[in-house]
């Protein structure tokens, strides 16, 4: 398969030029900066389109095994795939959790069977996510699993916390952590605040979210072993990363591209599509969030795909679960950050392709010769309006309903195959 | 004036104007509940249903009588009778009821934002009777239309509001409406039970009830509710009666003409003592009449009274 004419981004070299690729047998064969030259019969024509390679989504929910009303891991492969996202990481709050080896290896099965891109296990931290005992990270890391998570929640005991950060480190596992104080949030739907207060909401202060971000950045520092912090969507958690990291503290985290382009008053018509944990923060965070991609602070962008189905999210905004969709807005949302905030957009690509892999130690976020052949074809100016027939996941639970995007993926590339075109 | 609105979801959304207009209408209205004949053929052939998701007995009672003294036809669902506990949800109990084609909804729901929901969904009228601690604009309106019996207007009052500012409805209706039409709120709680934000509030905030009782109009007394003290709130009753509650002595550190509110029900011993309640200053039993005044003025407007109004 030839790809020509296009522009290519390889940011794992930060270069962006026009030119031709060649895949073979799943992989990057050549990249041919400026053209290979002669026409070539059944070559996919990219110009005036940019070549990525595909991105990797770090934070993902597939809802399988267990809640396949709401996703599972087929359909939530197809959402990827229209979003670009070539590997994505499922977090392990399931039905059974993935907290051992015969669940990790059905999530394993299934995608090697059916989904359309690739689906990097995460197990969990603890059994059940109680925050209690370790849960089989080593058999669970020799059945597939990329990391280690009790996503959904923070384990409650710094002790505990402590245990986990060092066991994972035992196999290597990195370990992603939710930042979240159980009693702090409370009851809690919204970010506290004037704005929760005059809804008459319970509120989520920033602090619930930042006495765990320190007490891990600590842990982590004091054991020596990295830890990366998930969907940070606050100005002090920044702060607290900023400076861990300047004293040497292996740290790294991710922001959600809701939290950099949504703030708090997107809740205050009770739209339980703009209801999740972390809760859209102030503008001041958002800004600061910005800025952290910025510097460098924020190292990813991970989306929290977090489906519920329309039932669920149909009930009064205490009620409803927390969580929306986000697989397939990811890129259009990165194009909307490198239009309104000026950033720039291969180091926005690196955080969505060669920075998690380098945190996940997994393939991909490349377009070297030799590379996995995942690669993304996006029309950076074609404008369009997200609604509910587009969406391919199971549930339809996003804010960004109705929204008009610029830019669309035309055509995704999986190990050489095409899984999904506009 | 010309009503403008279909629904009455929170003070919020009231001009001034509106709420002096309420008021105003609501004199006439407390008339005819003087009367031997206790009914007037307004509201003839409307139907209003009051849902009532939460525990409620003088709201309730005070928008049935309301209506039915403009002669509606009422039908009351609460919570144990309703299906809202075989698990189907407001929305689709609240297209139910519609499908019956009322004229007007009043609902009572434990989480904020549903009345609002429900009269952007609904084409009858919607009236908030209290959701979550979002609004509880009926019981704003009689509180205020109480003071403006007794002070003759609202502007300058001074108004204490204490006790769980946090959690209140109530509280925050009041702010809303009693700072619009020129009173001057204060808001006395101890800083667990104050709601985060409430320095962007148009009110002062004080810690300490003693200090504000001298230049006060009205102490309006909010209910303790029992729960938050599970919640360590305040550590126990005691404390919370010694700095918060209207005792006594409290009372006659009021200034002359000065009055008690409560919303009810009333903790007796908590938030108020005996002789507080029962004392010459307590105007709790005349917002309670007052209640269902204000209740047939907002069903009467709602109901598409407004041609009759001038």
């Amino acid at each position: 398969m030839w790809i020509n004419g296009g522009t290519i981004f390889d940011p794992s070299s930060g270069t962006a030029r026009v030119g031709d690729i060649q895949v073979k047998d799943g992989l990057i064969e050549g990249v041919h900066p400026g053209g290979a030259g002669g026409a070539r019969a059944g070559a996919v024509d990219a110009k005036g389109l940019w070549v990525l390679p595909g991105l990797i989504d770090m934070h993902v929910h597939l809802r399988d095994p267990g809640f396949e009303y709401k996703e599972d891991i087929v359909s939530g492969s197809r959402a990827a795939a229209a979003g670009g996202v070539t590997a994505m990481a499922c977090m392990p709050n399931t039905d059974p959790v993935n907290d051992n080896p015969s669940v990790t290896r059905y999530i394993v099965q299934k995608a090697a069977e059916r989904a359309l891109v690739r689906v990097l296990p995460v197990g969990a931290l603890t059994k059940g996510l109680k925050g209690t005992e370790l849960a089989e990270m080593g058999l669970m890391k020799e059945a597939g699993i990329v990391a280690v998570s009790d996503d959904g929640k923070s384990v409650e005991s710094a002790a505990m916390m402590r245990r986990a950060l060092e066991y994972a480190a035992t196999f290597g596992l990195p370990v992603i952590t939710h930042c979240q104080d159980r009693g702090l949030s409370g009851e809690g739907v919204m970010n506290e605040g004037a704005l929760s207060s005059r809804l008459g909401l319970g509120g989520i202060p920033a602090a619930c979210e930042d006495v765990v971000v320190a007490r891990d950045v600590l842990l982590s520092g004091y054991t020596g072993v990295p830890v990366h912090i998930t969907h940070l969507s606050t100005k002090t958690g920044l702060d607290i990363v900023r400076q861990a990291r300047k004293s040497g503290v292996k740290v790294t985290c991710d922001a959600t591209p809701h939290h950099l382009l949504l703030t708090e008053e997107r809740t205050g018509g009770y739209d339980t599509d703009a209801k999740m944990y972390p809760p859209l923060r102030t503008e001041e965070d958002r800004r600061a969030l910005v800025k952290g991609l910025k510097s460098g602070v924020i190292d990813c962008i991970a989306t929290d795909h977090a489906p519920h189905a329309k039932d669920e999210k149909d009930l009064d905004f205490d009620l409803a679960p927390f969580g929306i969709i986000g697989l397939q807005t990811l890129l259009p949302a990165l194009m909307l950050l490198h239009r309104e905030h000026a950033l720039d957009f291969m180091d926005l690509l690196k955080k969505v392709t060669v920075n998690p892999a380098g945190i996940l130690k997994v393939e991909g976020g490349t377009l070297s010769p030799g590379a996995r052949a995942d690669i993304v074809l996006f029309d950076p100016g074609k404008e369009w309006v997200l609604n509910e027939g587009a969406v391919l996941s199971k549930s339809k639970n996003t804010p960004f309903l109705g929204m008009k995007f610029t830019g669309m993926v035309v055509r995704t590339i999986v190990a050489g195959r095409t899984v999904f075109a506009a | 004036m010309k009503w403008a609105h279909k629904d009455l979801i929170g003070i919020q959304e009231l001009t001034a104007g509106e709420i002096g207009h309420i008021l105003d209408m609501a004199s006439s209205f407390k008339e005819i509940s003087k009367r031997d004949i206790k009914k007037v053929p307004t509201l003839r052939g409307k139907t209003v249903v009051l849902l009532f998701y939460e525990a409620s007995t003088r709201t309730r009672l005070s928008f049935e009588i309301a209506a039915k003294r403009l002669s509606a036809d009422t039908t009351a669902l609460s919570q144990a009778g309703s299906s809202f506990s075989k698990g189907e949800t407001i929305m689709d109990a609240a297209s139910n009821v519609m499908a019956m084609a009322p004229d007007c909804i009043v609902i009572r729901y434990p989480h904020a934002g549903i009345p609002r929901k429900m009269a952007e969904l609904l084409p009858c009228s919607v009236i908030n009777a209290g959701d979550g601690y979002h609004e509880h604009p009926t019981q704003a309106l009689l509180d205020m239309y109480s003071l403006k019996e007794r002070f003759g207007s609202l502007k300058g009052l001074n108004v204490a509001i204490v006790g769980d500012i946090m959690h209140s409805r109530v509280a925050r209706s009041n702010v809303y409406g009693l700072t619009r039409m020129g009173a001057r709120v204060t808001l006395v709680a101890p800083k667990t039970l104050l709601p985060p934000g409430v320095e962007t509030w148009n009110a002062r905030v004080s810690t300490e009830l003693d200090p504000v009782i001298p230049s006060a109009d009205a102490v309006m007394m909010l209910r303790v509710q029992m729960e938050r003290l599970n919640e360590r709130f305040f550590p126990d009753i005691r404390e919370y009666s010694t700095f918060y509650g209207l005792n006594r002595k409290r009372v006659e550190a009021m200034k002359d003409g000065a009055v008690i509110m409560h919303p009810g029900p009333m903790n007796r011993g908590v938030e108020i003592t005996h002789d507080a309640a029962d004392s010459a200053r307590s105007i709790i039993l005349d917002q309670v009449e007052n209640g269902v005044a204000i209740r047939m003025t907002l069903l009467y407007l709602s109901l598409g009274g407004a041609a009759n109004v001038d």
